[in-house]
């Protein structure tokens, strides 16, 4: 999922592969951190596998992916680490004179300098613009070597978000939401009549009539939930 | 280790109070995602032990001091309930559950891999519900399933088991009454793919003979808790 930009509209090709619908007659092959996955001369490590000793090892726990001579595993549960241009929503957790601190669901907080923020604020009145505990579509613009993160609010769609739910889900599992080439997404939205803006961090957007987004709630816990137990064999 | 006492722990076929051979474990089973608000987490029981292990993380390490530039810390917390066993136990950190605490950390730090979450913490909680014997390795596994549930990426997971001596008998896997009344214990915590040693400690005396064939027993013993372990996580059963 990582790096991947699957909540822009314009990138939802269909060799989006972060975990489109898959045959789910075909048992997946679940492993364990520790397991072998075989020779490491004929397959090269993808994410989630090291190569130790000429073999390959799986870190986490997931699903075993093969793909033009990668091995990958596919995990379970993962944290957000965010990467440069990711789109996510954040919730704004403290501020300076010209620095809001924003909650993006990562290991730390990134920070949204006054500078790109959503308008001009004064030094020292950045809460009038944006205050603590508001919720915000923002994209991260710099990720430095030691997780500090770096996000904007400059940008087409980029805004303080007013209206509307925002709900949390595993961000490996946004691909299935999403869907190839944006399908399950369109298809919610145009079910619901709602906008829906899927961050890369695992938080979605819902926004329109409140039945509309009731609606959608539901539609997309019962699709994650039929992700997992297709994924996992009806273990959710 | 209390000495011999009135209690006899094996009777002349070699079978044990709770109808074991000397090389049987205690019936294990392991559950995940039993703390739903956690990022990971599994319940363990092994016998009458019962213990859940709860994983946060990886977050911003605070205080700032305890932050480490080109890798994570892992916050491990030993904790047995007051009421885990029949003399109530007082709450809080104590010499024992801080000393559990900490070999608990350095075991699993040697197969997480830190270094993917520099300035991180991540927070490891082990809660003794019901205890019997060997609570510490009880802990030390259901963590290592706890951390791969949450997703935290590891090398390989930790088996930790314990063998001791009984009546001058080298028994596997210790129950209350072999741990009260036994002459020695060796718990132990084992990598079961490379089978690679990360923890050991010993209470009592043990022979060098004595010592090879705990070591046998425990080493014997990482398999079958290791597809225990592997079987919660891919939700089957072993």
């Amino acid at each position: 999922m990582k790096g991947r930009q699957v909540a822009r509209p314009d990138n939802m090709s269909g060799d989006n592969t972060a975990g489109g619908p898959r045959d789910s007659q075909q048992a997946p092959l679940l492993v364990a951190p520790g397991e072998d996955l075989g020779d490491s001369g004929e397959y090269s490590a993808g994410h989630g596998v090291v190569a130790m000793n000429g073999r390959l090892r799986a870190v986490k726990q997931g699903r075993k992916n093969t793909q033009d001579g990668t091995v990958s595993v596919e995990p379970r549960r993962t944290a957000y680490v965010p990467r440069p241009s990711d789109l996510v929503i954040g919730y704004i957790e403290g501020c300076t004179s010209n620095i809001w601190f924003i909650d993006i669901g990562a290991p730390f907080n990134a920070i949204l300098p006054m500078s790109l923020g959503p308008s001009k604020a004064e030094f020292g009145g950045i809460r009038k613009v944006l205050d603590i505990g508001d919720a915000i579509l923002c994209r991260v613009q710099e990720v430095e070597e030691n997780h500090s993160s770096v996000v904007t609010m400059k940008g087409m769609g980029l805004r303080a978000i007013r209206s509307g739910t925002v709900e949390e889900i595993d961000p490996h599992l946004l691909g299935r939401l999403i869907g190839r080439g944006g399908n399950n997404l369109r298809q919610l939205k145009e079910e619901t009549e709602c906008r829906l803006i899927a961050g890369d961090n695992g938080r979605v957007w819902i926004d329109g009539e409140v039945t509309g987004m009731v609606e959608a709630r539901a539609k997309l816990n019962d699709l994650l939930m039929e992700a997992k137990v297709a994924e996992y064999g009806g273990v959710a | 280790m209390g000495g011999y006492g009135d209690v006899q722990c094996i009777d002349e076929n070699g079978i044990r109070l709770d109808g074991r051979t000397v090389g049987e474990i205690r019936p294990i089973s392991i559950e995940v995602g039993v703390v739903p608000v956690a990022d990971g987490s599994a319940r363990m029981r092994w016998g009458l032990n019962d213990v859940i292990a709860a994983v946060y993380g990886p977050m911003e390490a605070h205080p700032r001091k305890i932050q480490r530039q080109d890798r994570a810390v892992l916050d491990v917390r030993y904790n047995m309930a007051p009421f885990s066993t029949t003399d109530r136990i007082r709450p809080g950190f104590n010499r024992r559950s801080r000393e559990i605490s900490k070999v608990t950390a350095e075991a699993l730090e040697s197969v997480v891999l830190t270094e993917l979450y520099p300035r991180s913490k991540i927070r490891v909680e082990i809660e003794i519900i019901c205890a019997e014997a060997g609570t510490r390795c009880a802990g030390i596994t259901a963590a290592s399933v706890a951390l791969a549930h949450a997703g935290i990426p590891m090398s390989d997971m930790v088996v930790s088991v314990a063998s001791g001596k009984v009546h001058d008998i080298v028994v596997c896997d210790l129950n209350k009454e072999e741990d009260n009344y036994g002459e020695a214990d060796l718990p132990m915590g084992i990598l079961p793919n490379s089978g690679e040693l990360v923890f050991l400690q010993m209470d009592g005396d043990l022979s060098p003979e004595q010592f090879q064939e705990a070591w046998d027993y425990n080493m014997g013993a990482v398999s079958v808790i290791h597809e225990h372990m592997v079987a919660a996580l891919k939700g089957g059963e072993a």
